[in-house]
């Protein structure tokens, strides 16, 4: 639904986005992921054609964005970084302008109310968009981009800048409109991308540094495995017992509670659980069991270690 | 469709805003003014002179020269507000052509002052109604204060499409418009090499000849020329979003 193929842009002397590929199948929801000023919005600016790449080229819905830009757009929702809106207009006739400008005209009332209700802003109807909080202000950004309920939907940090409600809310929003759309939306907040998103693109520097699907990607955190086992019993004897056993490959303490428990760190071999071991073994030898837990790694953690691999690797 | 609905959008934000209606009413109370004054000028020193033939040209001149300082007060805003709000990118990225959206800043600014200048026929209806009028000349000089205006419009909205600031799209477009109005004022300044090109390009000389009456070809040419010119350099500042990366 989304491809785009080798693009490049270069303002002036600055290369902005590097030789970037994707494809983004119908109905899915990708997330593209990256650092303020790492390329997100230009990618995305090259997308809806509103300039062209300086090398490469995008399809949206099997249309070439440069050779025929008002049809590509025909197929787009577009929500920019900043939503911009008239401050004069009111919510309503907004949302009929926004329709009429991608050439609906029956069904237009019925249309904007569905798409009023949908986004939570059916009381708003009659007010000055001026006059709105930000929180609704983004509605209206997200209503005008799905009023002719496009193909593709492409949102540049749609929840940048809201309280945690109406991120649930905006978030629960987005998935809903997955079922209809290709959503392609942009974020530098990682959480976002793993609880709206199946896939993941990460861009550094306007390169595109990896592609995962988003359990995937917390597969990655997981994956690298850590336990944190809280026991109470003999030092040298757990620590030689457990590290003995097979798929850990180091133990150590990390901290010593005034309850004579004490915390051991153990790593494992990846992709080897072996939590049903130790425990029966803490069983076995007669040690209290206090706590055993999978220490995942952070998303952030992960997401500078994919930018340092791949900083390493073209360098 | 899409193109009535952004002229629509572009309507509305002028009926919207007060400017307009102060701006109009500036103007009426000024054109008024001169009417009154114009016409016992006439009355006074005119001896000999027919009153309806010399009061058009005299008063159409004044009225003119109020219209054009009205012209940047109206087209300032129709790209700078948008880049500056941000709402460019919208349009920018909805499936409607550049020269649509630019059609449709002018055929709006081109409306408000068909409002304001069209309030000005009132005076030779007063006039009309106590003693008969050649309407040829006046038909003349709205067609003359048309295409001027129109010209003036187009200077105003490539001014306009430069620029994020209001204020200062408006103050380059006073200075471009006083200027193109006033060019050849004083010939004996100007080089003699210049002096052709320049009276060329000086928009009263153009204008002149309508007040008068006088439709000639190429008076329309100029103003038709400079509008369509503007018109392009608006869609090349349109486009230089493609390598500044900005609206």
């Amino acid at each position: 639904m989304i491809e785009a193929h080798d693009l490049i842009k270069d303002y002036g002397r600055n290369r902005a986005v590097n030789d970037v590929s994707f494809r983004i199948e119908g109905g899915d929801i990708v997330g593209l992921l990256g650092p303020n000023g790492s390329g997100k919005t230009t990618i995305m600016r090259m997308l809806t054609g509103f300039f062209a790449p300086t090398m490469g080229s995008c399809t949206i819905a099997g249309v070439d964005v440069q050779s025929d830009p008002r049809e590509a757009r025909r197929h787009i929702g577009y929500l920019p970084e900043r939503v911009a809106l008239y401050p004069d207009m009111t919510v309503r006739s907004y949302l009929n302008f926004a329709a009429r400008v991608h050439g609906m005209s029956r069904g237009l009332r019925a249309r904007v109310n569905e798409t009023m209700e949908l986004t939570g802003l059916t009381e708003m109807a009659k007010r000055h968009i001026g006059k709105l909080s930000k929180g609704y202000r983004q509605r209206v950004g997200i209503a005008q981009a799905i009023v002719h309920r496009p193909d593709v939907l492409i949102l540049d940090e749609p929840t940048v800048g809201l309280d945690p409600r109406q991120i649930v809310e905006i978030r629960t929003l987005i998935r809903e409109l997955a079922g209809h759309s290709t959503v392609l939306l942009s974020t530098h907040i990682l959480p976002e991308v793993s609880i709206t998103c199946r896939r993941v693109l990460i861009i550094d520097q306007g390169r595109l540094v990896a592609e995962d699907t988003a359990a995937g990607l917390t597969e990655r955190t997981v994956g690298h495995g850590e336990l944190l086992v809280r026991l109470v019993g003999p030092e040298e004897q757990i620590l030689s017992v457990l590290g003995g056993l097979d798929g850990i490959t180091s133990v150590e303490v990390v901290g010593r509670a005034p309850s004579d428990a004490t915390s051991y760190r153990l790593l494992t071999a990846a992709e080897t659980d072996v939590r049903t071991t130790v425990a029966q073994t803490a069983i076995d030898c007669g040690w209290g069991l206090q706590e055993l837990t999978r220490n995942t790694m952070s998303l952030e953690d992960l997401f500078v270690r994919i930018l340092e691999e791949s900083s390493r690797g073209s360098g | 469709m899409r193109f009535l609905a952004l002229f629509w959008k572009e309507l509305r934000a002028f009926f919207a805003s007060p400017l307009v209606y102060v701006v109009s009413a500036v103007f009426l109370a000024l054109s008024g003014w001169y009417f009154y004054t114009d016409l016992d000028a006439l009355i006074t020193f005119g001896f000999g002179e027919s009153i309806v033939d010399h009061l058009w040209q005299r008063l159409y001149n004044d009225i003119v020269r109020i219209l054009i300082t009205v012209v940047p007060l109206i087209t300032m805003r129709v790209y700078a507000e948008e880049k500056s709000l941000g709402t460019i990118e919208l349009l920018y990225t909805a499936p409607v052509r550049d020269i649509e959206i630019l059609l449709s800043k002018y055929l709006a600014c081109m409306s408000v002052f068909a409002v304001i200048a069209g309030s000005t026929m009132l005076y030779p209806y007063l006039i009309s109604r106590m003693t008969p009028l050649d309407f040829s000349q006046l038909w003349s000089v709205y067609l003359g204060a048309f295409l001027l205006i129109s010209a003036m419009v187009m200077v105003g909205i490539f001014i306009s499409s430069l620029t994020e600031a209001q204020l200062i799209a408006a103050m380059f477009t006073y200075g471009a418009i006083l200027l193109l109005w006033n060019l050849n004022w004083n010939e004996a300044a100007i080089p003699d090499s210049w002096a052709g090109v320049v009276s060329q390009l000086c928009a009263y000389d153009h204008f002149e000849p309508f007040a008068r009456g006088v439709v000639d070809l190429r008076h329309v040419l100029y103003f038709v020329s400079l509008s369509v010119f503007m018109g392009y350099l608006t869609m090349r500042s349109m486009e230089s979003r493609e390598w500044r990366g900005r609206r």
